[in-house]
Order: structure tokens, then C-alpha cells, then sequence
């Protein structure tokens, strides 16, 4: 091993200025901009949360006019999950697959170049309909016609923005599948491969089959719009209905390749503090692969209201309900992953707990929007808002930060400092739960989403989330200083860095040399996934 | 090594393209299913030939309404010559209706059908229906449209009445009728 590293040191060249990272082919260097640009949209989506929550502190109209609002609810949602989440999950696939197949880099590594590339210049088409006549898309970033349809010259722009954004995001996954069937070192079987790279594998097969789809959908708005189709207008014989099913045909699967990396990032993290091999490796491996697969039929519980037969209510809460098993599946083998431990609470492993405790509240008050006769009083609530930000934020943010916590020792080579990392994360969970938890009740209560003003009965618990918000939104900014910090110097970190983590990428010293394990390392039961 | 590398990626763009495919072939599975199971109001049409009148259920009378609807885009009145019809199901039944193009110009309209309730479409069938078809009124033509149509003998007991709704949509740009109306108004010169 240490032969192969002194080696990689002597080739260490890197190249210098701007073009090191415009036309980088490095893993690491992508990953890292993708993981920069995922922090950028995060708070750029953060700051337009930070509008809405404004102006819901009061009722009544206070700061923006409700087509703004509309724009501002609209463009939050896509610059988080496509700007922020997405990105995030790609960036840490970047950087840690081929350190931990054991592989020099990605297998195409000039489209990896392009897949980020393509990034910032979709976010600037998105972002660019603030300028432009007739605004921003505010019709939901569910774009549902004919209501997005009324967009003005905003609406090509928004969908070429997801075109690219598809576009990238499906290219990252062949590469990544490319990467792990083709680059794994020798020794390195399927069932030997780390959880987060089974996650990625099976995120990837979901892009692969689902963003096309969406890709479709919003080519057919733009054909309706200027080129005189029919697909979702009556006049012609289309119907509006057909959108939502084409688009949560791509939704749902959506919804499991935002989670699963967060997944397969928290399945490394919780054997690494608990000093234990992560329990139930291969069931580990099948339900994350029956979520996937159940995630293609569950598509209509986002529509249970729009008047569907009862047999197809019936099919569709049923196939939501399985969907909870293999989730289940996962969330107890993490739980006896931890059971007679020695455990430490280093902040990945604080956030990879916290991610058990406030994603399974998520996870729950879906099932409850499962059931098909009460989802008739959830839908579209505040109470939707809670279920869907508590899967997200506490469940994946949260699963990616304890990742970012527990890598970054290893690209940085320094140690991050704990107790900001701590402080981190007390701030951002308590702040957390009093930003999202009250909004069950305002949503039990009646309060509608995405709209600017309400009734004056919902006005104390407004006040909380509000307060609620900007306390979540400050706390992130630890995260970032905690990340410069980090990168600029502190303790030295040793290869292993972590006492009870296993795995390739741990063989490497820290930070890794610019070029890794050029020669393939040999993997044996000793050295595969913790 | 690069070359198996590429070689998946090929395999996983034509899946990625295939999938494209797919999100455009959802477009007629969803006409198909709804029209088969008859989900969104979207009724039968029938060949008069499949009409047998040994189902004629001679006791039972249902009501049919009739709901007529323009869309702002087009400049026709419609109406329904009688708002509602009691017919046995089992018989051809006809309703009329006029419509009249307001505007100076030459418009093509066409009509959607939906049948409420929703149960109730299933054993709605058209033998013959002016929405089948495109319809072109020149300038201030007015025209009487027939839709002839059978109630299913099986309609479930517990429905005795039925809205049959007509919206008028615009079907294709004025220019483009024009021509047409012109084409057609020289072939019957040369008749």
C-alpha cells in the first residue's frame, strides 16, 4: 500500500489557475465543485425561504405581492432539489466511489467535466425569469397546466432550465454506473461494495429511468405553449389530468434519488461510531432495491383527490403502504447496527441519528397521506409542507451534512472542529423542529399551502415557524465556517481518521494525493465495507 | 477497461433515450385505459349496426341532460335544442343542436364530449356525433348538429339521469381554414 502511495506522490502534478478547474477530469475536483455549487444553491434557495417565511410572519399582505410569493414558493423548491440536493449527492458520489472501489478515477471523466459544467448555466436560466416579462414560474415546481402555462416568456427558459438539469444529472449517473461495473479494483465483488455505493448504483438506475420522463413532460408543455399540441389542453383533445400522472411517474422515483445517497451516506457513518460491521448488509442491499423498484408504482398518491376510480385509490394506497416495509427494513437493521455498540457522538454520528429520529417523523405522517379517505383532508396543507420538509431537510440535508462532517477530514487532511460541528448540529435541530414540527398543526387545522395570506386563527404558530426559519437558516452559516476553517488548517488527520471506519478510501492518506490508486489495490474480507 | 466503460454508457443512454420514448408513449396508454375503463367522463362510440333492440329495457325511462359550452378563443353560440330528453335504454335516442359562428370569418371548431356521472360513461355510446368530426361554419352560418346516441341497457339501477356536456374548442388557425374553405369552394366551382 504504501509503496502504491508514494508512488501517486511522484506524479502528484497538478494544474494550476482557473483551468484546473474548468477543464478538470479530476474526480476529487469535481466533486468538490459540485459540493461548492449544492452550498451556493442551497442558500440561494435558503434566501428565498427566508421571503416566504417574511411574509407569512403575519397575516395579511405585508412585504410582496402574492405572484412573487408564488414565484418565490416555486423557484425555492427547484432550486433545492435540483440546484442544492441533487448536486450535493452527485458531488459525494464524486469524490468517494472511486476512492472507495478502489479505481483511479471516474470512467468518463471528460463527461463528468460537463455534467458539472452544465450545472451553473441551468441555475442561470432558471434564475434569469426574475428578469424577464411575466416573471418567474409561480404555478408550484410541480409545473401542473394550464396554470404554467400562463407563464410568460419565463416558460422556455424554465423548461431548457430542466432539460440541462436532467441532462447533467442523467450523465452523472452513467458515469457512475460505468465507474462501479467496470473500474471496481479486484477483489472488489457487488456484494463487498460500501452501502453508499449499492445506494448510488441504484439512485442512478432511478435517474436513468425516470429524469427522461420529466424531460418528456416539459417538452410537451413547451410544444402546447408554441407549437399548437394538444397534450394537456381539452380544446385539442389532450387532458390536463395526463400531466400529473407523466409527471409523478418521474416524481415519486424523484423523491427515493434525493434520499437513498443520504441513505447509503448514514449506512457508512453509523457502523464507523458504533464499532460494528452495519447490520443486515444484504438486506440492506434488497430493500433499497425494492424501494427503487415499488417507487415506479406508487405514482398517484400525490393525486388522490382528482377523482379516481376507487379500485385504482385502493391499488395506489396499498402499493404506498408496502413501500414502508423495505423502509422499515432499513431503519431497524441501523438501529441494531447500534444495538450493544461501543458508541461515540461525534457530530456525523449526531446527524446520522438525527436523520433516524426526524426522518422516520416523516416517514410516518406519509403513511398517514397514504390512507387514502384521510389524505382527502391532508391534501395540500401545511400538513403536506411538514411531511415533505421533515423527509428533507432533517432526513436528507441532514444525512449529506453528516456526510460532508465525516469526510471532510479525510479531503482536507485537517480535522474540523468538533464543537462547532456540535454546535451545528444542537442549532440546526432544535431549530429544526420549531421551524417545521408546528406546521402539522396549522395543516391539521386547514391553513393551504402556497398561499401568501391566511386566516388570523393560524397566526401564532406563523410566528414560531417563522422564528423558527431564520434560526435554521443562521445556523447553517457554522456549517460554512466550520468548512473554511476546516479547509484552511487545524489538528492534522491520519489516514484512518476515524477509529472504527473501514473501507478503502481509509487507506489513502489525508487528503488523498491528487491521483489515487493508479495501481488497483487488492481487496480481501479484511478490507471491504465496514 | 475504457472501452467496456463506454460500452455501458451507450447501453445507459439508449435506456435514458427508450425512457424519453416511454414518457411520450404514456400519452396514448393514457387514452386507452381511460377510454376502456371509461375514467374521466370519456364515453363509447359504437357502430349503429351493434345496436340490438332485443335489449330495449321497455319499463325504465332516464334523463338525459344536455350541457353546451364555447371556449372564449372561439366566437360561436351553441345550444341544445331541448335542454334535457327521457330515453329507454336500449334505444337510439337523438338530440339537435345549432350552432352559429358570430365572427366574419371562416372557423373551424371541434367538440369534446364528457359524460357525468363518471359511472355512467361506460354505458354512454355514440352512433353518431358531430363531435366526431372537425365542423367548419363560414361567416355568420348557422347550423343544426345531431348526435345520435344509445343508453347501455346495463346502466346500474341507481342512476336515472345523466349530463352529456359539449365544449366547442377551436381547432386550427384561421388562416388555416381559410385556405381550406377556398380549396373546397374551387373544387365545387369546377363540379
Amino acid at each position: 500500500m504504501s509503496e502504491a502511495v508514494l508512488h501517486d506522490d511522484h506524479h502528484d502534478h497538478k494544474p494550476t489557475g482557473i483551468g484546473r478547474w474548468l477543464f478538470s477530469t479530476n474526480h476529487k475536483d469535481i466533486g468538490t465543485m459540485y459540493l461548492v455549487f449544492a452550498l451556493i444553491m442551497f442558500f440561494v434557495g435558503g434566501a428565498m425561504s427566508m421571503v416566504i417565511r417574511a411574509e407569512l410572519f403575519q397575516p395579511g399582505m405585508q412585504y410582496v405581492d402574492p405572484q412573487f410569493y408564488n414565484s418565490m414558493v416555486t423557484v425555492h423548491a427547484l432550486v433545492m432539489i435540483f440546484g442544492a440536493l441533487m448536486p450535493a449527492g452527485v458531488g459525494l458520489a464524486n469524490w468517494m466511489i472511486p476512492m472507495m472501489i478502489g479505481a483511479p478515477d471516474m470512467a468518463l471523466p471528460r463527461m463528468n467535466n460537463m455534467s458539472f459544467w452544465i450545472l451553473p448555466f441551468a441555475a442561470t436560466l432558471l434564475i434569469s425569469t426574475f428578469f424577464m416579462q411575466g416573471g418567474a414560474p409561480a404555478g408550484g415546481w410541480t409545473m401542473y397546466p394550464p396554470l404554467i402555462l400562463q407563464l410568460g416568456d419565463g416558460l422556455p427558459y424554465l423548461v431548457f432550465a430542466v432539460h440541462f438539469l436532467g441532462v447533467s444529472s442523467i450523465m452523472g449517473a452513467i458515469n457512475i454506473i460505468a465507474t462501479v461495473f467496470n473500474m471496481r479494483a479486484p477483489g472488489m465483488t457487488f456484494m463487498r461494495l460500501p452501502l453508499f455505493v449499492w445506494t448510488w448504483i441504484i439512485t442512478a438506475f432511478l435517474l436513468i429511468a425516470s429524469m427522461p420522463v420529466l424531460a418528456g413532460a416539459v417538452t410537451m408543455l413547451l410544444t402546447d405553449k408554441y407549437f399548437g399540441t394538444a397534450f394537456f389542453d381539452a380544446a385539442g383533445g389532450g387532458d390536463p389530468l395526463m400531466f400529473q400522472h407523466i409527471f409523478w411517474f418521474f416524481g415519486h422515483p424523484e423523491v427515493y434519488i434525493l434520499v437513498l445517497p443520504a441513505f447509503g451516506v448514514i449506512s457508512q457513518i453509523i457502523p464507523t461510531f458504533s464499532r460494528k460491521p452495519l447490520f443486515g448488509y444484504t438486506s440492506m442491499v434488497y430493500a433499497t432495491a425494492s424501494i427503487a423498484f415499488l417507487s415506479f408504482f406508487v405514482w398517484a398518491h400525490h393525486m388522490f383527490t382528482v377523482g379516481m376510480p376507487l379500485t385504482g385509490e385502493l391499488f395506489f394506497m396499498y402499493a404506498t403502504m408496502s413501500i414502508a416495509v423495505p423502509t422499515g427494513v432499513k431503519i431497524f437493521n441501523w438501529m441494531a447496527t447500534m444495538w450493544k455498540g461501543s458508541m461515540t457522538f461525534e457530530t456525523p454520528m449526531l446527524f446520522a441519528i438525527g436523520v433516524l429520529f426526524m426522518f422516520s417523523i416523516g416517514g410516518f405522517s406519509g403513511l398517514m397521506m397514504g390512507i387514502t379517505p384521510v389524505d382527502f383532508q391532508y391534501h395540500d396543507t401545511y400538513f403536506i409542507v411538514a411531511h415533505f420538509h421533515y423527509v428533507i431537510v432533517p432526513g436528507i440535508i441532514f444525512g449529506l451534512m453528516g456526510g460532508i462532517y465525516f469526510w471532510l477530514p479525510k479531503w482536507t487532511g485537517n480535522m474540523y472542529d468538533e464543537k462547532l460541528g456540535k454546535l451545528h448540529f444542537w442549532c440546526s435541530t432544535i431549530s429544526v423542529n420549531i421551524l417545521f414540527f408546528p406546521m402539522h398543526f396549522i395543516g391539521l387545522a386547514g391553513m393551504p399551502r402556497r398561499i401568501p395570506d391566511y386566516n388570523v386563527q393560524f397566526a401564532d404558530w406563523n410566528v414560531i415557524i417563522s422564528l423558527g426559519g431564520v434560526a435554521f437558516g443562521l445556523s447553517q452559516l457554522i456549517l460554512v465556517w466550520v468548512v473554511i476553517k476546516c479547509v484552511r488548517g487545524g489538528e492534522k488527520a491520519g489516514d484512518q481518521v476515524w477509529e472504527g471506519a473501514h473501507g478503502l478510501e481509509w487507506t489513502l492518506p489525508s487528503p488523498p494525493p491528487f491521483h489515487t490508486f493508479t495501481t488497483p489495490p487488492e481487496v480481501t474480507d479484511a478490507t471491504a465495507h465496514s | 477497461m475504457e472501452n467496456n466503460a463506454t460500452k455501458t454508457a451507450k447501453k445507459l443512454g439508449l435506456v435514458a433515450i427508450a425512457m424519453f420514448g416511454f414518457g411520450y408513449l404514456m400519452v396514448p396508454i393514457y387514452n386507452v385505459f381511460c377510454e376502456y375503463t371509461g375514467i374521466n367522463g370519456k364515453t363509447g362510440q359504437i357502430a349503429q349496426s351493434q345496436v340490438s333492440v332485443d335489449d330495449v329495457d321497455p319499463n325504465r325511462l332516464v334523463t338525459v341532460e344536455f350541457d353546451t359550452n364555447v371556449n372564449p378563443a372561439l366566437p360561436w353560440k351553441f345550444r341544445a335544442v331541448q335542454f334535457k330528453q327521457e330515453v329507454r335504454p336500449g334505444e337510439i335516442a337523438e338530440a339537435l343542436f345549432i350552432v352559429e359562428n358570430e365572427s366574419d370569418k371562416s372557423v373551424v371548431g371541434q367538440a369534446i364530449p364528457s359524460v357525468a356521472p363518471e359511472q355512467a360513461s361506460l354505458f354512454f355510446n355514440k352512433t353518431e356525433c358531430f363531435c366526431f368530426i372537425n365542423q367548419v361554419l363560414a361567416p355568420g352560418e348557422k347550423k343544426e348538429m345531431i348526435v345520435r346516441f344509445v343508453v347501455d341497457s346495463d346502466l346500474p339501477e341507481k342512476i336515472s339521469t345523466m349530463t352529456l356536456s359539449y365544449t366547442f374548442f377551436k381547432a386550427l388557425s384561421e388562416n388555416d381554414v381559410v385556405s381550406n374553405v377556398k380549396h373546397e369552394t374551387t373544387k365545387k366551382n369546377n363540379g
